[in-house]
C-alpha cells in the first residue's frame, strides 16, 4: 500500500468514526430534550459499562465461552471493594492492576 | 454547573482535567504499545500507524484493521466494519449532550473527535456530580488523545522489544471502567440497569458473532431501567 491508498483507509474509517460521534452532539446540544430522553439518556452509561465488561469478566474471549472463574472476575471483586472504601479512580487502577499482576502467579 | 468550581476563570480547569485523565492515559499505553507492535508486524510504516491513531482515534477498530488488513480484506469491508464497531458512541454522544446544551457547534465539533469509551464514561461520571464543565471534559478527552498517539507509535517505533502486560497493565482500563460502574450505582434503578446489561451482554457475545453485544446491550438495559424509573416513580 501506497502513501494515498492509506489516506484513503484512514480518511475513510475516520468520517464512518467521527459521524456517529458528531451527529448526536451537534444536535442534540442545541435543542431542549424531552425528559423522558434524558431520563432515558441518564441510565446509558451504567448500561454501557456494563456491556463492555461483561465479556471481559464473564467469558473466555478466545474461544467465546462462558467461563465464570476467570481471574479477571476474581480480581474484581476486592478491585471493586477497595473503589467503594477509597472512592478514589486512580488508586484503584494501581490495586487492580497489582491484584492482576498477582494473579498471574497465585491463580496458576 | 451547581457550582463556582466550574465557572471559574483560572487555570484549574487544565490540572484538573489531567487529574481526570491519567487513569486513561495510563491505561492506554499497554494496549496502544500492542497496536503500534502488531501494526508493524503487519507491514505498516511507522507514519501510518501515528496516521491511523490520530484519523481515526478508536481503539478496538484500529486492531480490527491491522488484522484485516493482514487478512487481506477490502477498503469497504474494513470500513464497513468500523462504522458498526463505533457505532456504540452515538449513545455516548447523545448522553453527553445533556450536559454540553448550548455550546458553539464548532466547539461540539471538536468536542465530537475525542469521544471514546473512556473519555466518556470519565467524563460523564464528573458530570453527574457537577463541578465538571466543557474545557475540563475536553482536556480530558485530548490528553487521552495525545496518549494513545503516542503510545501507538512507541509500538510501532520499539516493535517487539516491549513484554505484554508487565505489571498488570492489561487490567488498568478494566480496574478504571469497574470504579467508574461503582461510582454511578447511586439508586436501585442504576442496579437494575447494571445487572440487565451484564445478563444481556454476556448472553448476546455468546451467542451473536461480533460486537454488537455492546449497543444491543445497553440499549436494551437502559429502556428496562427507564421502564423500572417510571414504575417506581408512579408506585411512590
Amino acid at each position: 500500500m501506497n502513501f494515498s491508498d492509506y489516506i484513503i483507509l484512514f480518511g475513510g474509517m475516520g468520517l464512518v468514526t467521527y459521524l456517529p460521534r458528531w451527529l448526536p452532539l451537534f444536535y442534540l446540544a442545541q435543542r431542549k430534550l424531552p425528559q423522558w430522553l434524558i431520563d432515558w439518556l441518564s441510565m446509558i452509561p451504567v448500561a454501557i459499562l456494563c456491556s463492555l465488561l461483561a465479556p471481559i469478566l464473564f467469558t473466555d474471549q478466545s474461544t467465546r465461552t462462558l467461563d465464570l472463574g476467570k481471574p479477571e472476575f476474581l480480581v474484581a471483586i476486592p478491585t471493586l471493594f477497595f473503589a467503594l472504601k477509597t472512592k478514589s479512580l486512580g488508586a484503584t487502577v494501581l490495586v487492580g492492576m497489582g491484584l492482576y499482576w498477582l494473579s498471574g502467579y497465585l491463580l496458576q | 454547573m451547581t457550582d463556582s468550581a466550574a465557572t471559574e476563570d483560572d487555570d484549574s480547569w487544565f490540572r484538573e482535567g489531567a487529574m481526570a485523565a491519567w487513569p486513561i492515559c495510563f491505561g492506554y499505553i499497554p494496549i496502544g504499545l500492542a497496536l503500534g507492535v502488531l501494526g508493524n508486524q503487519a507491514g505498516l510504516p511507522v507514519w501510518a500507524v501515528t496516521m491511523m491513531s490520530i484519523m481515526v482515534f478508536a481503539g478496538s477498530a484500529q486492531f480490527i484493521c491491522v488484522a484485516m488488513l493482514t487478512a487481506g480484506a477490502s477498503l469497504w469491508a474494513i470500513l464497513f466494519t468500523t462504522f458498526v464497531v463505533n457505532l456504540r458512541h452515538f449513545l455516548m454522544s447523545s448522553a453527553v449532550a445533556v450536559y454540553l446544551s448550548g455550546l458553539q457547534r464548532l466547539l461540539l465539533s471538536f468536542f465530537a473527535y475525542g469521544i471514546t469509551d473512556e473519555s466518556f464514561a470519565v467524563n460523564m461520571a464528573r458530570f453527574r456530580t457537577g463541578n465538571w464543565d466543557f474545557k475540563r471534559a475536553l482536556t480530558v478527552n485530548q490528553l487521552s488523545n495525545m496518549a494513545w498517539i503516542l503510545s501507538t507509535t512507541c509500538g510501532a517505533l520499539l516493535g517487539q522489544f516491549i513484554p505484554r502486560g508487565a505489571f498488570g497493565t492489561d487490567y488498568a482500563l478494566t480496574a478504571m471502567f469497574l470504579a467508574l460502574l461503582l461510582f454511578q450505582l447511586h439508586n436501585i434503578t442504576f442496579f437494575l440497569t447494571g445487572f440487565a446489561a451484564l445478563l444481556i451482554a454476556t448472553l448476546w457475545y455468546l451467542f451473536i458473532p461480533g460486537d454488537s453485544y455492546i449497543l444491543g446491550a445497553s440499549v436494551s438495559a437502559a429502556t428496562i431501567g427507564y421502564f423500572f424509573k417510571r414504575y417506581q416513580d408512579r408506585h411512590k
